[in-house]
């Protein structure tokens, strides 16, 4: 296929999945922000911010960080190159680039939601109410986006393109939570936190869609370092970056068998992968879990750049 | 001067011809809001799947719908049979002038069309002269616009023998309607357009260059997302199973072209090209094309790959050219033209002009390398002032001019604003040239003037479309 066509569905797949993750985390912030102020003196529109990875770009073009000025930027500011409204914009820009090689169930999915986001201009004349409609609408926008492209594309490099492209913005997205949220998921040997970091671990959770995972692994309370656990190292947990990298590894094997070439991205990947699969929980803390995300994060981005000049240059 | 309706066929409202008889029941028996709610339903369906097009100079909307109609209109088999037979004879000759003019130039030695009138024109590609394309075919994708004027005659309008666009509209209105009304389908027999996608690709790869090789690679060569037509670019691509590319796509070495892909370079065989000769390689046209592939026109020189539509097609889409067809034909294939062109005075010519002058209150005026329905004048709908500046046009350049009678356009029933009530329509059926066979699907683009009493079908003036069904039996 061409290269550009290869590029595009790439960055396709890593901008829905980026809308969705920007949902879910100003879904959680709502929910957090909602906590009685007896819990702690806070600002979760600050965390918000750090965890999009945008939070020098907003600094740039609004004043205080409140409710009402988060939700505008993260969600519908030209400004912000990874605000929903831009992810789907994006999105679309790069379907409309390679209609030929979506499915028209993944057409009509991303333009449908291109032409109803029109109606979305600004977050200020949003009610709450309407806020969290909205997000819910971003949300399964791209499960119906996914979920139409596991459904009905062929499985040739066209769709393994699309899942490098999810693999590697969710590793990337869950490795931000974690980095947010380091200084609440502490090494067992540390004091158990108060209440208010229980609900934050317990909202880390349900930002990704795994309270109910977690309970089902660990059959037991919500413990910091079995939620690092769970999303670095679990590869059942969809999310987890074990998992995202089982499937980077399988995607770009499946790659070589058909064009009959391995090249440095193959080896990336399973290199990171099989570190991942090795690895215990206890390491991550003894590294300091910040400095492992920082280094993920990092070499995540290499395997971005590999698989670039491998195939979409 | 009263048109000829399709459906009453001109003897007053009641009237029907028998092709519409059945659709008159339904539409006599369908209450309005039925209509209204299906014209929402196939306004959405459109919007869903993004066909739309965007207006140059329409700085308000970047992508616009084409209004379409939900009533079909019906031809039925024999008048089409006589129709494609005579699309046929007309393309195969227009190929053959192609490959004449190109090479020995017999009809111009013969006197069949005045030369001046050839190798000055800006459409004649001196370029071109001399060099044997693969099958000696030039036009491998024609859409003849033709209008109807009574019971019996169709009349080509023009040859659009460049890049015309359109077929997608054929194809998607083909869908919406049998998703909107499936009990009408099964009602009427309606011959199937929707193979039109695998005659073109038929069409494509029977013109590969010579080269032996059993499977040619095809793909379609757009000038962008940013074209009015892309959206039909990527349509057609997708039902080619060919793919779309760019001209950063592609690069040529040693008299070759290749796509960049995953696999790294991929020879390429057969381009069906959407974007004008003037854009198509840096190097041998407009050095400030960015749309275009530096060496493309060298190695088809070479004969290593085969353009779609070949370059230079564009001197027989010609207004000018367009009104010797008929010798056209009887000199090549010496035969009497099945396809009525529409009486046309050359104004070149000094006799038509005085003509034309005199009569320009009655006349349509168009300049000959006008297109889209710009640049035209039609007479008895102008003021006194837009008569009087084509006057001075027209003594100014008589050469850049041709003249038509005001044609009644047959009307079809329409549903508009104030219900159904007929409106002019025009045709524009594709016809595909390969190696082996000239192909063309039953009917075609049907485009339809939504104002009252106007004649003007083009989308870029207010124009909409409808499904064309050719009964089957």
């Amino acid at each position: 296929m061409l290269s550009r066509t290869a590029n595009s569905l790439f960055w396709l797949f890593r901008y829905t999945e980026r809308a969705d993750f920007i949902a879910r985390i100003l879904d959680a912030t709502v929910r957090l922000a909602a906590l009685p102020t007896s819990y702690g003196e806070r600002n979760e529109w600050e965390s918000a911010l750090e965890a999009a990875g945008s939070a020098e770009i907003f600094r740039q073009h609004y004043g205080a960080v409140t409710e009402d000025t988060v939700r505008d930027f993260l969600a519908f500011s030209p400004h912000n190159p990874s605000s929903i409204r831009n992810c789907l914009e994006r999105a679309r820009t790069n379907a409309r680039a390679v209609r030929t090689a979506l499915t028209l169930e993944m057409w009509e999915t991303i333009n449908g939601a291109w032409l109803e986001l029109k109606r979305h201009r600004n977050a200020a004349d949003m009610s709450r109410e309407d806020f969290a409609r909205f997000l819910e609408w971003v949300k399964s926008v791209s499960l119906d986006f996914d979920g139409s492209a596991y459904r009905t594309m062929l499985r040739n490099d066209a769709y393994y393109f699309t899942r490098l492209g999810v693999s590697i913005e969710r590793a990337d997205n869950t490795a931000r939570i974690l980095d947010v949220k380091y200084h609440v998921l502490l090494p067992p040997t540390e004091r158990v936190g108060g209440s208010l970091d229980y609900f934050q671990w317990t909202t880390i959770l349900r930002e990704v869609q795994a309270h109910t995972a977690y309970h089902w692994v660990y059959r037991e309370s919500v413990k910091p370092w079995l939620v690092a656990d769970l999303l670095i190292l679990n590869k059942q947990m969809p999310r987890s970056l074990a998992c995202c990298y089982e499937s980077l590894v399988r995607h770009l094997d499946l790659m070589s068998d058909l064009y009959g070439r391995r090249g440095p991205a193959q080896r990336h990947a399973s290199d990171c992968a099989a570190r991942l699969s090795s690895m215990r929980i206890e390491e991550v803390f003894g590294r300091g879990l910040h400095e492992w995300v920082t280094e993920f994060i990092i070499d995540n981005n290499k395997l971005g750049s590999a698989i670039a000049e491998q195939y979409l240059t | 001067m009263a048109a000829f309706d399709e459906m009453h066929g001109g003897q007053g409202p009641d009237a029907c011809r028998a092709a519409y008889g059945k659709l008159k029941r339904w539409l006599d028996t369908t209450p309005r809001d039925v209509f209204d709610a299906r014209r929402s339903q196939a306004e959405l369906f459109f919007r869903r799947i993004g066909i739309t097009f965007a207006v140059y100079g329409d700085a308000e909307t970047t992508e616009r719908l084409i209004p379409f109609d939900i009533i079909p209109r019906v031809i039925t088999k024999p008048e089409w049979e006589k129709v494609e037979t005579g699309l046929k004879q007309r393309v195969k000759a227009l190929n053959l002038f192609l490959a004449d003019l190109y090479g020995p130039q017999t009809a111009l030695k013969a006197g069949i069309v005045p030369p001046e009138l050839i190798l000055k024109n800006e459409h004649y590609r001196l370029e071109m002269q001399g060099i044997a394309v693969p099958h000696g075919i030039y036009c491998h994708i024609a859409g003849i616009d033709l209008v109807r004027v009574d019971e019996d005659t169709f009349y080509v309008l023009e040859d659009n023998a460049r890049t015309p666009s359109g077929v997608s509209y054929m194809l998607e209105n083909r869908e919406v309607m049998m998703r909107l009304f499936p009990e009408l389908f099964a009602q009427h027999r309606v011959a199937p357009v929707e193979n039109y996608p695998d005659a073109l690709l038929a069409t494509l790869r029977s013109v590969a260059p010579n080269s032996g090789k059993k499977d040619p690679t095809v793909a379609l060569l757009t000038p962008g997302q940013f074209n009015s037509a892309y959206y039909e670019h990527s349509f057609l691509a997708d039902q080619l199973g060919v793919e779309l590319v760019e001209a950063s796509d592609l690069f040529v070495r040693e008299d070759r072209v290749y796509m960049r892909t995953t696999e790294g370079p991929k020879r390429l065989d057969v381009l069906y090209r959407r974007i004008d000769d003037d854009f198509l390689d840096p190097l041998a046209f407009r050095p400030d094309s960015v749309l275009g592939v530096p060496g493309l026109f060298s190695a088809y020189q070479a004969g290593n790959i085969t353009l779609a539509n070949a370059v230079g097609t564009g001197i027989a889409d010609d207004k000018a050219v367009y009104t010797y067809m008929p010798e056209i034909i009887r000199f090549f294939l010496d035969e009497e033209p099945i396809l009525k062109n529409v009486p046309t005075w050359r104004c070149r010519e000094e006799e038509a002009l005085r003509y034309v002058l005199d009569h320009l209150h009655e006349l349509v005026v168009k300049e000959v390398n006008g297109s889209g329905g710009y640049g035209m004048l039609v007479g008895p709908h102008a003021t006194k002032d837009q008569i009087e500046t084509f006057r001075r046009k027209l003594k100014h350049d008589p050469a850049g001019f041709i003249a038509q009678p005001t044609l009644a356009l047959s009307t079809c029933p329409t549903f508009v604003a104030s219900g159904v009530a007929p409106r002019h329509v025009d045709l524009r059926p594709f016809v595909l040239s390969g190696a082996d066979e000239i192909r063309v699907v039953p009917g075609g683009l049907t485009r339809v003037a939504l104002k009252d009493g106007s004649l003007v079908v083009n989308s870029s003036q207010g124009g909409g479309t409808k499904d064309t069904w050719v009964l089957d039996g």
